[in-house]
């Protein structure tokens, strides 16, 4: 099994600018929850009895072809900085790091599969891929589920499917999402209105870091509500049509805003471009808003294009756990403030400025 | 007048309470009322709550008869608390209080996706047993056209079952 810091060197395979629609949609997300037929769930279980969950699962989820050369741990050995790194690249969850004995995480060398062991379920797996990917996503995490159960007694029930530790999983034990930047209808002002279309037909759309309007760097997350009744291929299929329909209105939106608000819209990008190059220190959630201009400048070819990469990797890589991994130190916030602007100036050193006239023939001096 | 909580020395604290109307009063020696802590007028709900004399709506503790998984100890009250259960044998214990839940939920009440291939061999290992049996009766009835119908049926479905697996659960 692979060390930590082998492991964290590589970015992981959502953070790479591909896949379909990567412009608009960072990433897509698989999670299945599994649950062993005999054992109480790891929120019920007294600590020796999560212990031998973790024994019976941990094993064969090693063992896995597709965990070959991964990483492996118990969450009791990796210290708080590390599994907020974890976190940070959604490999675990906020929740997973807070546990104690008994659970564990074994992510694979691409870092596009991790499972927790006793989270909330004895088993969350998940596989994450860079753009809009459910399909292969589930294809991917499906074969792994297919393996795991010939040799683990998954607690299943013939009318209400797979039996999860909260009835909000139950049946299909699946969770379908994308992570998307959406700058445009944050601008636009009419992400409230998507949010609530989309809440009705019972998905839900929330702030990566923050929630509604105030979500930083203009990150969303949408996922299935419902895991009864439905087949899985439902699942994914109905809420890949609703995300093609949010990609769309956010197109429609950047491009109106470039027609009816340009000034505004090279406003902001300038303003984040002059911040970023030049800030000497720079709190997350600032330099995450500004990231998001910079992006969205870039994707509506007002900046140099080809930095998508780049500002995709800053955005984690501001992050406080990612600094202090980079510093190889504990770092105060106000220190953490400082290298974030350092890193963000060495980086973005030889990014050019902004085009300052607009591509088209501007009108004739408006005042 | 003798102290309501010791019933020895005579009472030199009283408290008046009047709640929806209905008046209450405590009557304290001067010990008592300082070892209960009620000797400032924020202290009228303690003293009221010391001395069991509640004129509040507050209904006494439920009583746990509530249903109990028999497999994990996990209560119908925990399930009400917290909204999660105790283990998956926790589902046919509580069943009742599973399905009320379920409705709000989900978009239907039956699981339709994928199924376990044990569960799937046990399933179509069911029925093959059923259609063999129905085909035994069919021939003793000599009801010879469903006879051909169900070893049709028996041939079609039999290949499809895996063996079942060594360590089946």
């Amino acid at each position: 099994m692979m060390r930590f810091s082998t492991l964290v060197r590589q970015p992981a395979a959502w953070m790479l600018p591909e896949g379909p629609h990567a412009d608009i949609v960072i990433s897509t997300r698989i999670r299945l929850a599994r649950n062993l037929a005999s054992r109480p769930f790891p929120g019920w279980a007294k600590k020796e009895e999560r212990l031998a969950s973790l024994a019976e699962l941990q094993p064969g989820v090693e063992a896995l072809p597709d965990m070959a050369d991964g990483f492996s741990a118990d969450l009791t050995k990796l210290d708080p900085l590390q599994k907020q790194v974890l976190v940070e690249r959604h490999l675990i969850s906020r929740e997973q790091a807070a546990k104690g004995p008994g659970s564990a995480a074994v992510i694979n060398r691409a870092q596009n599969l991790s499972i927790m062991i006793n989270e909330e379920d004895h088993l969350r797996m998940q596989a994450i891929l860079p753009g809009l990917d459910l399909t292969r996503a589930y294809g991917m995490l499906d074969a792994v589920d297919t393996q795991l159960e010939s040799t683990l007694p998954f607690a299943y029930h013939n009318e209400f499917g797979y039996l999860t530790a909260c009835p909000t999983n139950l049946g299909t034990g699946l969770r379908a999402s994308t992570m998307m930047h959406l700058p445009g209808l944050v601008l636009s002002e009419q992400i409230n209105q998507v949010i609530h279309s989309a809440n009705r037909i019972g998905l839900a759309v929330r702030g990566i870091y923050g929630e509604g309007t105030e979500a930083l760097a203009h990150l969303f997350q949408v996922s299935n509500q419902n895991t009864l009744g439905e087949r899985e291929r439902e699942i994914i299929s109905r809420l890949e049509k609703v995300i093609e329909q949010i990609i769309q209105r956010e197109h429609d939106a950047r491009q109106k805003l470039l027609q009816t608000n340009p000034t505004k819209l090279r406003d902001h990008l300038g303003r984040a471009y002059g911040v970023l190059r030049h800030a000497h220190t720079i709190e997350t959630k600032e330099a995450l808003n500004f990231l998001s201009m910079l992006r969205l400048g870039q994707d509506l070819s007002l900046l140099n294009p080809g930095n998508r990469l780049l500002i995709d990797h800053l955005l984690v890589e501001i992050q406080p756990a990612h600094l202090q991994l980079a510093a190889k130190k504990k770092l105060s916030a106000e220190e953490r403030d400082a290298l974030r602007a350092e890193l963000l100036r060495l980086h973005l050193r030889n990014l050019p400025e902004p085009e300052t006239t607009p591509p088209t023939t501007p009108p004739p001096s408006q005042e | 007048m003798l102290c309501d909580v010791c019933q020895t020395k005579e009472a030199n604290v009283f408290f008046t309470q009047i709640v929806n109307g209905q008046v209450q009063k405590v009557n304290l020696c001067e010990e008592c009322s300082k070892q209960k802590g009620v000797t400032d007028p924020t202290g009228f709900a303690l003293a009221e709550l010391l001395l069991g004399m509640g004129t509040t709506q507050e209904k006494p503790e439920a009583k746990v008869t509530g249903i109990l998984c028999p497999v994990c100890g996990f209560s119908q009250a925990e399930f009400k608390r917290v909204g999660r259960l105790g283990c998956p044998h926790c589902y046919e214990a509580l069943r009742s209080d599973v399905e009320t839940v379920l409705g709000n939920l989900h978009k239907g009440t039956r699981h339709t996706g994928k199924i376990p291939a044990r569960a799937a061999a046990s399933a179509a290992g069911n029925r093959l047993e059923a259609l063999r049996r129905d085909l035994a009766k069919a021939i003793d009835e000599e009801k010879f056209e469903d006879a051909v119908r169900l070893r049709d049926e028996i041939n079609a479905l039999a290949p499809t079952i895996a063996p079942p697996p060594s360590t089946a659960s």
